[in-house]
């Protein structure tokens, strides 16, 4: 497996590494005619560009939510760029080749690219703004029958699978910002994996932004079909800017029975200055269906973003279904989060679980929400809720708002919740034993997430630990 | 080891410890006693940097070095360790990670090597038999639902893993059953050396039977009313108080 990375490396050295990225944008604002320069810069089928202008004509009779707990100031719709490209025409073909910030950013995190290397089990999609640039191990997965590329090239050579699928969990009509996104999403990763097949890698995608004006719209489709078992993993960078960038992504999960879908992510991306300037909005929708006996499992460690709105939900279609969240949100210096989860129990003996920490320092801003349906024929259904939330400091606020609704007597619901704060008390006694305040701080946040990090593929859990740690600087002392 | 000259030191802006001058040898261990509110565990507290306490004026040397411009962490790197009153309970945080963490701070300041895990789990389980703490009690969050006087033997094993030239004990006699307050003295004693000084701030003197002090001294108003030998331990026992306090003025 590790032959393609190397191979790649070494073919790349010759060219040496891209350090500033030309990049070919479409001018500013949102109408048909630039949906249509997106759809033909990727030179798409007639359905997708129907399915585009359907989802445009939709948006444009739309408001923009305010239910949300967080504020901004509102967003010009038509002064973003909704295409950006990296200009070379020589595809980039692995992550020995991501841009200088996104290597600062690992470094920071104490993972050198030497180290990033023992990470060669993982398949890699990257996608610098628009466009995906890299998929590794493509072949090797190839063999199993997993398809694992970017939509683009899924529109292009599995039109039948993007088509059946595409919109099947997450309508166009959904919501403003998934529509949005239907009408101008530009790339994202795909995958599908075959009937019985248990994926052999975990398969990851690093998102970036890059372009400054830009928006990022990407689209993630992932199927599982019968049987079938994946890990999937998500990583989120940006460069610091002092504007604001909207990130509106979408994210279909589809387990058919039996299947098993994990999706993990870590977001980090640029989340403002200490003033709060800055940062980007990530306003995203991620929602899986699963069917017959399927498992669909969100865990989420999210320390970047001015703004957070996001909502991973399971959709549990299927008798003895499995819907799970578990998730680690931080907000520090001016960053708001709105974040939790959508439980909807339509099969019997569906189950879900959602473990919640929010962790705000800082002026930071959180609320959770989350909520739980048990429709009528969801007999036994079965849900179990923990939300937890941990201060530092007190200009910080957080905030929980659980929504349950219950219309079949079956149904067991718990919910346990609780606030607790980082005391000077406990910073002096762990100073006083020799440890530093930041450490103190980074040992008490690592034991208050511990149940959430275990959830997380290795590799993913010390990246996300190491996150914290930077996300939490400057926030004692 | 420490020298106190004239301190004056206070919390949210009231005065308590007046012009306290106290000076500990290496291998010393000085009892200090007092009434409640005089301003002992302040003494501690201040020794140690906890936050909000401000000194006013004095000096405060430990091994020479100035004490108080020092941040609390480097204070306990260098040496300083103070059985706290109140021990804190910090949830979450497995008990032995944290002393681990705590010990390698100590020998990274001292330019000692690290300990790894094994090294580690050898000197704490030899230290938890020093304590009689049972290994269950590692396990778990940081003080996180100790009783009373388990939190106190979790100190003074804390102590013992750390090793410090200058323990500071507060009251951790009190809240201890027998067997406990036999345990915490020979946790200190084997502690005793050349090298190691003690304060310990008690109201009794059943601990000073077991520990038994080279110098007494009774702490009133915020400074040192009257030092002595350990007989002076027994002395106050009988008579309270009132007796030194009333002597001072006189
Ligand atoms: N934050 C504060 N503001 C005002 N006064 C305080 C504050 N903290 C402590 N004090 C006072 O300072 C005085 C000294 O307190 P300290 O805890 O040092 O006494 P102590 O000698 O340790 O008493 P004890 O034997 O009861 O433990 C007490 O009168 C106490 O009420
Ligand atoms: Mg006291």
């Amino acid at each position: 497996m590790n032959e393609t990375v190397q191979e790649i490396a070494q073919q790349e050295y010759k060219y040496g590494f891209v350090t500033e990225i030309e990049a070919d944008v479409a001018p500013p604002g949102l109408s048909e005619d630039i949906v249509r320069y997106i759809s033909e810069k990727k030179n798409e089928p007639a359905w997708m560009l129907e399915f585009r202008l359907k989802a445009l004509r939709h948006w444009f009779t739309m408001k923009e939510p305010t239910w949300a707990n967080v504020s901004y100031p509102p967003i010009d719709y038509q002064a973003i760029r909704y295409y950006s490209a990296p200009k070379q025409k020589k595809k980039l073909n692995s992550l020995d080749e991501v841009d200088p910030e996104l290597r600062e950013t690992f470094s920071k995190l104490g993972i050198s690219l030497d180290e990033q290397k023992r990470l060669s089990g993982v398949a890699v999609d990257a996608v610098f703004d628009s466009v995906s640039v890299a998929t590794t191990f493509q072949a090797e997965l190839a063999k199993v029958g997993i398809i694992f590329c970017s939509f683009s090239e899924a529109v292009q050579h599995h039109p039948e699978l993007v088509r059946k699928y595409l919109g099947s969990v997450v309508p166009y009509t959904d919501n403003f910002f998934a529509t949005l996104n239907s009408a101008v999403f530009t790339d994202g990763s795909f995958c599908y994996i075959p009937k019985g097949v248990r994926c052999p890698m975990e398969l990851s995608t690093y998102f970036r932004i890059n372009q400054a004006g830009t928006g990022q719209f990407e689209r993630t489709l992932i199927v599982a079909d019968e049987g079938a078992t994946v890990s999937y993993l998500e990583g989120c960078t940006a460069p610091r800017r002092d504007e604001n960038q909207l990130h509106a992504a979408v994210v279909e999960l589809v387990a058919l029975d039996d299947a098993t879908i994990k999706y993990s992510t870590v977001q980090n991306w640029y989340p403002g200055d200490k003033q709060g300037r800055g940062g980007i909005y990530n306003f995203v929708t991620k929602r899986g269906k699963a069917f017959n006996r399927a498992k669909l499992s969100w865990t989420q460690v999210e320390t970047g973003s001015a703004i957070t709105w996001k909502y991973p939900s399971c959709i549990l279609q299927g008798d003895d279904s499995v819907g799970e969240f578990y998730s680690v949100a931080l907000t520090n210096h001016y960053q708001q989060a709105d974040t939790g989860t959508k439980m909807i129990h339509i099969g019997r003996n569906t189950r879900s679980t959602i473990v919640s920490k929010g962790i705000s320092a800082g002026h930071g801003q959180q609320t959770y929400r989350g909520e739980v349906k048990i429709l009528k024929n969801a007999e036994n259904a079965r849900n179990y809720s923990q939300c937890d939330s941990l201060l530092l400091g007190d200009q910080c606020g957080a905030h929980t708002f659980p929504y349950i609704e219950v219309r079949n007597a079956t149904a067991t619901m718990e919910h346990e919740a609780s606030t607790s704060k980082i005391g000077e008390d406990q910073l002096f006694y762990a100073q006083q034993r020799g440890i530093s305040a930041e450490d103190a701080v980074s040992m008490i946040v690592n034991g208050f997430c511990r149940e959430v990090f275990r959830e997380l593929p290795m590799e993913f859990a010390v990246e996300a630990q190491k996150l914290l740690g930077v996300s939490l600087e400057g926030s004692v002392g | 080891m420490l020298e106190i000259k004239d301190l004056y030191a206070g919390i949210d802006g009231k005065e308590i410890l007046r012009g306290l001058t106290l000076s500990v040898q290496p291998g010393e261990v000085h009892a200090i006693m007092g009434p409640n509110g005089s301003g002992k565990s302040t003494l501690a507290n201040v020794l140690a940097g906890r936050p909000r306490y401000e000194v006013t004026s004095g000096e405060v040397l430990f091994e020479g070095k100035n004490l108080l411009d020092m941040p609390t962490e480097e204070r306990a790197r260098e040496g300083v360790f103070l059985a706290m009153q109140y021990p804190v309970e910090i949830a979450g945080v497995n008990n032995i990670y944290f002393l681990k963490a705590a010990l390698n701070a100590v020998r990274k300041h001292r330019g000692d090597e690290e300990l790894d895990a094994l090294e580690f789990l050898q000197l704490a389980r030899e230290k938890m038999k020093l304590v009689e703490l049972d290994e269950a009690f590692m396990n778990r969050g940081v003080n996180e639902g100790f009783s009373g006087g388990e939190k106190k033997r979790n100190e003074i094993f804390q102590m013992a893993v750390l090793d410090p030239k200058l323990a500071i004990l507060d009251e951790t006699d009190s809240g201890l059953d027998i067997d406990a307050l036999r345990i915490v003295a020979e946790g200190v004693n084997a502690l005793r050396s050349e090298a190691h000084s003690v304060l310990v701030i008690t109201h009794y003197q059943r601990l000073l039977r077991y520990l038994v002090p080279d110098f007494v001294h009774v702490l009133a108003n915020g400074r040192i009313v009257k030092s002595g030998g350990k007989e002076l331990a027994e002395e106050l026992e009988q008579k309270g108080y009132d007796w030194v306090e009333t002597a001072e003025v006189a």
